[in-house]
């Protein structure tokens, strides 16, 4: 019995394996995102099968109808710029390899001190007000990531852990301003603030949509991203240290120091999206700010490969999944939690197909090899 | 073969490819009961694949085995074991946190491993009766890499051991830890047991070995007694050219200091390190420094306080008018100081970055850079440079490092540091699991160097290497370093007893007593 079950599970072991490839596969890396996507959408298909949806009919509610006019690819593009502007500064950090989780806290703390901000300067009729609401937001993401930084750098804390926590703490904070402080006094005792004006608005950049400058931000930032880690030194050092900490080390490279780089630039990018969603799309504090960008930021940024150009395709595709989330609810009935759903099987998918960079799979005929093992063992 | 009695393994037309490379192509070997085989190649010539493919790690794509004369596959280690194979790796697997015995019942079928005490008995007699005694109660993280070693070896040697393989197993010990080994393997040989033993070393497979198999490119270029034959021929062998080996450089003698330990102390960093003990030294431009010693003696900390990856506080480290104590490794670098760290890849170079980002790793002072931002051209001419002039084979600047051969990589390293024209350069184990043909090329670079004036200070285990290039020697011994002499003049044995920690000739007597005692003892 033991005999036949080991046997079985030999033959199963060695029927496929996964072997290293000698270079890594260009190809894959990039075909592997393309895979999760295609992957997701047939699971996605198997799940509106089990809802008693039709397939076709339930993707074609979740990714074409939202953007089948004008109004919707420009929401799609309101949706994308908090994740573009999150996922470039993720990006930063994970390419030297600093675990930061806390987009969703930064954004927050962003959106909380970027509205206190708005609130205090609207009314002065200075033209400089938008301005210094978005720099104290940035400012506060910024603040708010320093203190992972600080605790990483110099008490040898896991900023995963820090970060995660630092998520909560500022989505209480917000709480309490929200129901206290910052509260609108004539907004009948509703947990928000009072509606910002225009001097604290961002413009629209296209008539008749919500579509405002924060996606500007996020191509802004693309592109300095982009130029940062392709084409400067303190980018390469940002890989070196991310690939091989002890050969940055050995080169004499600033751990320390790019670690507060990468911490602060992606803290201040998480804080601007956050204040641009308040001065922007809400027009006002609300508690429910942000429908986990910040955490959405993180499959974005390894759906695009860490590289700018790919998380500018990632942030959109993953607007579109919130918008079909949303979409599925309203014209098919299907909880909004099928969107958290596919954001979730997107990410596992890809860091499945992600092995396929390094290993290749191989199915071995082991029909041969069974068969002389007894008649060695005979011999 | 033509004798009656069959040979204790054999094989015949072995091959493996990998996707990349045919590691094994067509190989056949031979190996005699009671025989202590060699098995010679350069870095990257299949050994290694043939002794997985006999230790059953991996399977050959095509080939036969016998085993005394009957046809086998070996699909995997535990029929390897079943069988009588035995195999010592170069890096040890124990457990640093479990006591010898422990380590040796982890290895152990249940019924055998269950009864700690009697297997402690076991290892103790065994050791013993072999001449490599070991206290089976030690924690592993207490002993040496010598008695490590035994360690694997016993572990073989508790199951009817009939084939011993052991993968470079000289490379971690000293002369005299050598000489004992041989002595217990030619003992294990009389018995009927047979050895394939690996080694670089051509000398000790003259002394040790009766028989030889020298592989080249995946095939089997010759076999020979190397009793009988020169180390000229097997290293041609080897590498398939008449490689001049062990060419002797011209010692020089200089004067003129440029860096000065004094009293450098330091405390070891992880519990398993080494602390420093007082060392001081000089080195003087032009000349070649050599520190041989055991590793784990201090070399580690010794080179992470020079490269500055370590800071030590005070003022011991004196380069030119400068203190270096408290100076990152980029600010020596800019000061002329160059570093060829142990590991090639991890330290010296980012294992998936191209050969050219690479180059910038640390050549980032040779204009490849304009204001920050990378100059990518300059990038690629730089890492050309030191493939041009090193000779190092790669398929492009962009190929990653770790797609390189070692000896290929450590070319690339050397080059890089040495294109730097550095004042000073300190190198680690330069050419360790390097083949001939790299290593003289390294040698003779290392040379140049020292001839254009600069100052380099060699750290290695191996002692020809340091005889060949040194212009004075000294040893690391426990974190306290040797007296320093001119090479010329100095003997192998004279460095030998420094590794061992006599660095007094008058007092050598009774400190070798002592240390006989405590290996007794141990």
């Amino acid at each position: 019995m033991s005999l036949l079950s080991q046997c079985l599970q030999n033959q199963w072991l060695s029927s496929f394996s996964l072997e290293p490839r000698p270079q890594e596969s260009q190809l894959l890396r990039y075909l592997s995102p393309v895979l999760a996507i295609v992957l997701t959408l047939l699971s996605g298909a198997l799940i509106f099968l089990w809802q008693g949806q039709d397939p076709l009919i339930g993707l074609h509610t979740f990714f074409i109808s939202p953007i089948s006019d004008s109004y919707g690819l420009a929401e799609l593009g309101v949706k994308a710029a908090p994740m573009l502007l999150c996922a470039i500064g993720l990006a930063i950090c994970y390419r030297a390899n600093i675990w930061n989780i806390g987009a969703e806290g930064q954004l927050l703390m962003g959106a909380l001190v970027g509205a206190w901000a708005a609130l205090q300067v609207m009314d002065s009729g200075s033209r400089f007000s938008l301005t210094f609401a978005l720099l104290a937001g940035s400012f506060a993401g910024l603040l708010w990531a320093l203190i992972p930084a600080v605790l990483r750098n110099h008490f040898n804390t896991n900023e995963i852990l820090t970060t995660i926590m630092l998520n909560y703490v500022a989505l209480n904070l917000l709480l309490w301003a929200v129901h206290g402080p910052l509260k609108d006094p004539n907004g009948f005792n509703f947990p928000e603030s009072a509606l910002f004006n225009d001097s604290v608005t961002l413009p629209i950049i296209l008539e008749d949509t919500r579509l405002h400058l924060g996606l500007m931000f996020g191509l802004l930032a693309m592109v300095a991203a982009w130029v940062l880690l392709s084409r400067t030194f303190i980018g390469f050092q940002l890989k070196v240290i991310g690939m091989d900490a002890s050969a940055g080390r050995f080169a004499g490279y600033k751990e320390k120091k790019l670690v507060y780089f990468a911490l602060l630039i992606c803290g201040a990018l998480a804080g601007l999206a956050g204040v641009s969603e308040v001065t922007g799309p809400i027009g006002q504090l609300v508690p429910s700010i942000s429908p986990g960008y910040g955490y959405a930021a993180i499959i974005v940024a390894f759906l695009g490969r860490l590289h700018p150009v790919g998380i500018t395709l990632a942030s959109l595709l993953m607007a579109l999944v919130y918008m079909g989330g949303e979409m599925g609810q309203i014209d098919l009935g299907l909880p909004l939690a099928i969107g958290s759903l596919f954001q979730g099987m997107l990410l596992f998918y890809l860091l499945a197909c992600d092995v396929l960079i390094g290993y290749r799979v191989r199915i071995k005929k082991t029909v041969a090899a069974t068969a002389a093992m007894p008649a060695s063992e005979g011999a | 073969m033509a004798s009656p009695e069959p040979s204790r393994i054999r094989c015949q037309g072995i091959t493996k490819t990998y996707p990349a490379v045919v590691a094994n192509d067509n190989v056949c070997l031979d190996i005699k009961a009671g025989e202590i085989h060699a098995l010679l190649g350069e870095n990257g010539a299949g050994k290694s694949t043939l002794m997985k493919i006999l230790y059953g790690v991996t399977r050959p794509d095509t080939g036969q085995i016998w085993w005394d004369g009957k046809p086998v596959t070996i699909p995997s280690p535990a029929k390897a074991r079943e069988l009588g194979i035995g195999m010592v790796f170069q890096h040890f697997s124990l457990f640093e946190t479990l006591t010898v015995t422990e380590n040796i019942a982890l290895g152990l079928p249940a019924k055998e491993a269950r009864n700690l005490k009697q297997l402690a008995r076991r290892i103790q007699q065994v050791s013993e009766y072999y001449g490599m005694p070991v206290d089976p109660d030690r924690y592993v993280h207490t002993l040496s890499t010598g008695e490590r070693q035994r360690i694997e070896i016993i572990r073989c040697l508790l199951q009817n051991i009939r084939l011993l393989i052991l993968d470079e197993p000289t490379s971690v010990l000293t002369p005299q830890e050598v000489e004992r080994l041989f002595h217990s393997l030619r003992q294990l040989a009389d018995e009927g047991c047979s050895i394939l033993f690996i080694s670089h070393k051509l000398h000790e497979v003259q002394t040790l070995c009766h028989q030889a198999t020298v592989l080249r490119h995946g095939t089997v270029s010759g076999d020979c007694d190397p009793r009988t034959t020169s180390t000229q021929d097997m290293a041609s062998m080897m590498v398939g050219s008449q490689t001049t080996l062990g060419q002797s450089y011209p010692k020089v003698q200089s004067s003129e200091p440029l860096l000065t330990l004094q009293n450098l102390v330091a405390q070891r960093e992880d519990p398993f390190g080494t602390d420093l003990k007082d060392i001081s030294l000089t080195v003087n431009k032009g000349e070649i420094l050599g520190i041989a010693g055991v590793a784990g003696n201090g070399q580690q900390e010794l080179l992470k306080l020079l490269s500055g990856e370590r800071l030590s506080s005070g003022e011991m480290i004196h380069y030119q008018n400068n203190k270096l104590d408290r100076l990152n490794p980029a600010a020596r670098r800019k000061l002329g100081m160059a570093v060829v760290p142990e590991e090639r890849l991890g330290r010296g170079a980012v294992p998936e970055m191209g050969l050219n980002e690479n180059g910038l790793l640390t050549g980032f002072l040779e204009g490849l850079l304009n204001r920050g931002m990378l100059r990518r051209k300059a990038i690629d001419n730089f890492a050309e440079r030191v493939i041009d002039e090193f000779t190092v084979k790669t398929p492009s600047v962009n190929a990653q490092a770790h797609s390189l051969s070692g000896g290929n990589l450590q070319k690339f390293i050397i080059g890089r540091e040495i294109l730097q024209n550095p004042k000073l350069l300190v190198c680690a184990s330069p050419t360790w699991g390097v083949d001939v043909g790299a290593a003289n090329t390294i040698h003779k670079a290392l040379i140049a160097l020292r001839d254009s004036g600069a100052a380099i200070i060699v750290i290695s285990e191996d002692l020809d290497e340091l005889f060949q290039i040194s212009d004075r020697i000294g040893a690391l011994c426990e974190g306290e370093l040797s007296p320093i002499k001119p090479v010329t003049g100095l003997n192998l044995e004279q460095v030998g007893s420094w590794m061992a920690g006599v660095f007094n000739e008058t007092e050598s007597q009774p400190r070798s007593k002592e240390q006989q005692q405590e290996l007794a003892l141990s």
